[in-house]
């Protein structure tokens, strides 16, 4: 069963906080924050989620991890309202495993965790009104500028992936109001409606959606209401494709509209969606489903954990060339073919096939399994074995990883019944202790007259 | 204050964060080894030539202050806080004290509403001031012995479209000059933005890695040179003109309504600027450019 227990959506401009009895829209919506608190009370929620389209981010995304963010917030635009000081509890856990899992599908996604780090007026209405005694541990995400579709998909991923993960009955929080075109005068209070007639029209779409608990659907038309009724500060309208990832992309929520009402010409509404298995039923996809992203974001180079040393300094060291994730080390056998040494993707280390070929000489130590003329000629399946956990070892260490870090090994053999004794000997004296998963095949050959080649993948190290 | 009030000195005065990390000024949490010396040695020379002109406010306009409704003026006498960059918050967390001229300010915002202009006064002394307005004021005058006006950038860009901001930045220009004027006091005016904006999305591991430093795309290049080469031979009108194609195929960050409020305020300069710098910061593009009325040419002082 999913851990995700609820979403809400809720409006993130400040007057159902600050300001509720000056109009009885903003009190309406100020009763269903307040219905919709109870109903993170009552299913028992361990983590708030909060994705706020008031928090854009440039650089990837960005995910709240200080333990106990506090300070006096006063918005851009309606300060005159007044102050909010606030104080919140934030599972700092949880940010860590949500950036890592970011990190796995191919995003840039990196915590903060600074005294005074200006929380987004959005992120701090909700949890002021949704979790006044923080009560529940929450997490705040950021809402990427130029993130399109996939990329918010894949991001709302990675946050199921945390959930998932860390194991805690999680409600989703995202903070958005329907229609943005605010007014831009000052209204009084009295006067608030909704900018107009036709932004009204695709709220009343949006509200009957989601009252049916059809979250797919609506996430399949953020182009369109991006178009309709969105004011285009960023790329796309895209909280409903994160949520929607997030929840498992499907249509089946009880919906619940707590309140809708103007908030200075937007359309503030609060929703709540509670996962049923008998919900609205099956969503029909328009666009590609998308698990990873690989898209055009990459354009600095973030770097890798290897040190490039350079040769004409240190002429001793093995030279290390490193400037994407993957490494090629002149310490290690020249490869045979186009392919680096290693690959680094995401939190894991993909070396390419070793033999024991050596370095410099491309002498196989034990002897070719072959001569000058192909033919079979006598070999010492523990020296190359040997030489190949050798030279996975240089490989490892020029990544900045090490033999302890392998998790998972295939091994081939071309002479499995010959073989397999010595091989499965030399390997335990080294990874008997560190205890990868292995898998070892019989092959017709391998590209050199080798007997053993090892397959690895490792941790990147630390 | 018998004597008239004029702009003494208008600056582009960019505000990446990145510029105040790299300097390593004490209010700044981070420190940096090194990094984007074009534009802070570009900066050294504007300050170098501000220091022989006398002012007594500075006037800025920020893009990180954006207000949805109407133009804002801060309206409190004294500042003291920390700003987090929420971007760049591993580059930038700044404690800043700061003066502010509610005299002038207010004169403007009464000025504006006069002439039908949506403002308000911002008299909240919890709020906290822009990192735009601080990196710009920082880089201008690290001193801060001078006050500022801080004007908000109206979003009508967003709301509307790059016509109507500019139709709303050009008349506050107007309103800026004409307030100075009555207000007897010289001032240095700064609109903080960036030319071409489109930023990386990734960051390197070392952020003042300069081997990872360069524009984010070569259209954006030539569309920045191509606003300079107007600037530097006097064609203010020109660029004001070209604004809506520039901010739509180059992301220019002057969607904000900062640049057109200042050559506005200036009455759009044919004389030559100084021309100060130009460089990349995470992909975006940059130009320091300062504007001497007084001067004979227009460019520096000396
Ligand atoms: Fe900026």
């Amino acid at each position: 069963m999913s851990t995700i227990v609820k979403g809400l959506l809720v409006p993130g401009i400040p007057h159902p906080l600050l300001a509720p009895e000056q109009n009885e829209g903003w009190q309406k919506l100020r009763d269903g924050f307040e219905a919709a608190r109870q109903e993170l009370i009552e299913c028992g929620a361990e983590l708030i989620l909060v994705y706020s389209t008031m928090w854009p981010s440039v650089i990837g995304h960005q995910i709240q991890a200080r333990a106990e963010p506090e300070w006096v917030h006063v918005d851009d635009v309606f300060h005159d309202l007044g102050s909010i000081p606030y104080k919140f509890k934030m599972d700092t856990d949880f940010a860590q495993t949500l950036q890592e899992c970011s990190t796995e599908r191919g995003l840039h996604a990196r915590t903060v965790d600074y005294h005074g780090f200006p929380i987004d007026t959005g992120s701090v209405v909700a949890l002021k009104l949704l979790n006044p005694d923080n009560t529940i541990p929450a997490c705040i995400v950021s809402s990427n500028v130029y993130a399109d579709r996939a990329e918010s998909v894949v991001f709302g991923k990675a946050a199921r992936d945390a959930i998932e993960r860390h194991g805690k009955k999680t409600a989703i929080v995202t903070v958005m109001t329907l229609s943005n075109r605010l007014f831009t005068e000052f209204i009084d209070p009295a006067d608030d409606a909704i900018h107009s007639p036709k932004d009204e029209e695709w709220n009343q779409k949006l509200l009957e959606f989601l009252g049916q608990g059809r979250l797919e659907d609506v996430a399949q038309l953020s182009r369109e209401v991006h178009r309709q009724i969105r004011v285009k500060k960023v790329v796309n309208f895209k909280p409903m494709w994160w949520m929607s990832a997030v929840m498992g992309q499907n249509n089946n929520y009880d919906g619940c509209v707590h309140a809708y009402a103007p908030l200075y010409g937007t359309g503030g509404a609060v929703i709540s969606l509670t996962p049923t298995p008998s919900g609205f039923g099956n969503k029909e996809f328009d666009e590609d489903d998308v698990e990873s992203f690989s898209g055009d974001r990459n354009v600095v180079d973030s770097g890798s954990k290897t040190q490039l040393e350079p040769e004409d300094t240190l002429p001793a060291e093995p030279t290390v060339h490193t400037s994407s994730p993957t490494i090629q080390t002149d310490a290690a056998p020249k490869p045979v073919g186009s392919y680096p040494h290693a690959r680094r993707v995401g939190d894991l280390l993909y070396l390419s096939g070793v033999g024991p070929r050596q370095p410099k000489t491309n002498d196989i130590p034990g002897g070719p399994i072959r001569d000058e003329n192909g033919d079979p000629r006598e070999y010492d399946i523990e020296a190359q074995t040997k030489a190949v956990i050798e030279n996975i070892r240089v490989i490892l260490e020029a990544s900045g990883s090490s033999l302890d870090q392998v998790v998972d090994i295939t091994a081939f053999l071309v002479d499995m019944d010959r073989d397999f004794a010595g091989y499965n000997k030399v390997y335990n004296e080294t990874f008997g202790s560190i205890q990868p998963t292995r898998t070892t095949l019989a092959i017709r050959a391998l590209p050199t007259p080798i007997a053993v080649e090892f397959k690895v993948v490792a941790l990147p190290g630390g | 204050m018998s004597e008239k009030g004029r702009i003494v000195a208008a600056a582009l005065a960019p505000h990446p964060p990145h510029l105040v990390y790299a300097e390593n000024p004490p209010q700044n949490e981070p420190s940096a080894e090194c990094g984007w010396e074009q534009l802070r040695w570009g900066y050294e020379k504007l300050r170098r030539d501000l220091a022989d002109i006398e002012f007594d406010t500075i006037v800025v306009l920020s893009p990180h202050w954006q207000t949805y409704v109407g133009t804002h003026f801060l309206g409190v006498p004294h500042f003291k806080s920390l700003s987090v960059d929420p971007v760049f918050p591993n580059l930038f967390r700044f404690h800043y004290e700061m003066d502010v001229d509610v005299d002038l300010a207010r004169m403007m915002h009464d000025e504006a509403a006069d002439n039908g202009l949506v403002v308000k006064m911002m008299e909240n002394p919890d709020f906290r001031v822009d990192y735009g307005t601080i990196v710009s004021c920082h880089l201008s005058n690290p001193s801060w012995d001078k006050p500022i006006v801080g004007i908000s950038s109206n979003r009508s860009t967003s709301y509307y479209s790059v016509e109507v901001m500019q139709e709303q930045a050009r008349e506050l220009g107007r309103i800026t000059r004409e307030a100075i004027e009555k207000s007897g006091k010289r001032v240095l005016l700064l609109a903080s933005n960036s030319l071409s904006h489109r930023h990386f999305t990734t960051e390197a591991s070392v952020p003042e890695d300069m081997s990872h430093e360069h524009i984010y795309n070569h259209h954006q290049y030539l569309w920045d040179m191509r606003v300079i080469e107007m600037l530097r031979s006097g064609k203010t009108q020109e660029v004001v003109d070209i604004m809506p194609e520039f901010i739509e195929q180059a992301v220019s960050e002057s969607d904000a309504g900062s640049f057109t409020w200042l050559l506005s305020a200036l009455d759009y300069p044919r004389f030559e600027p100084e021309f100060y710098a130009y460089g990349t910061v995470i992909g975006t593009g940059n130009a320091i450019f300062g504007w001497y009325p007084d001067s004979e040419e227009g460019g520096s002082p000396q």
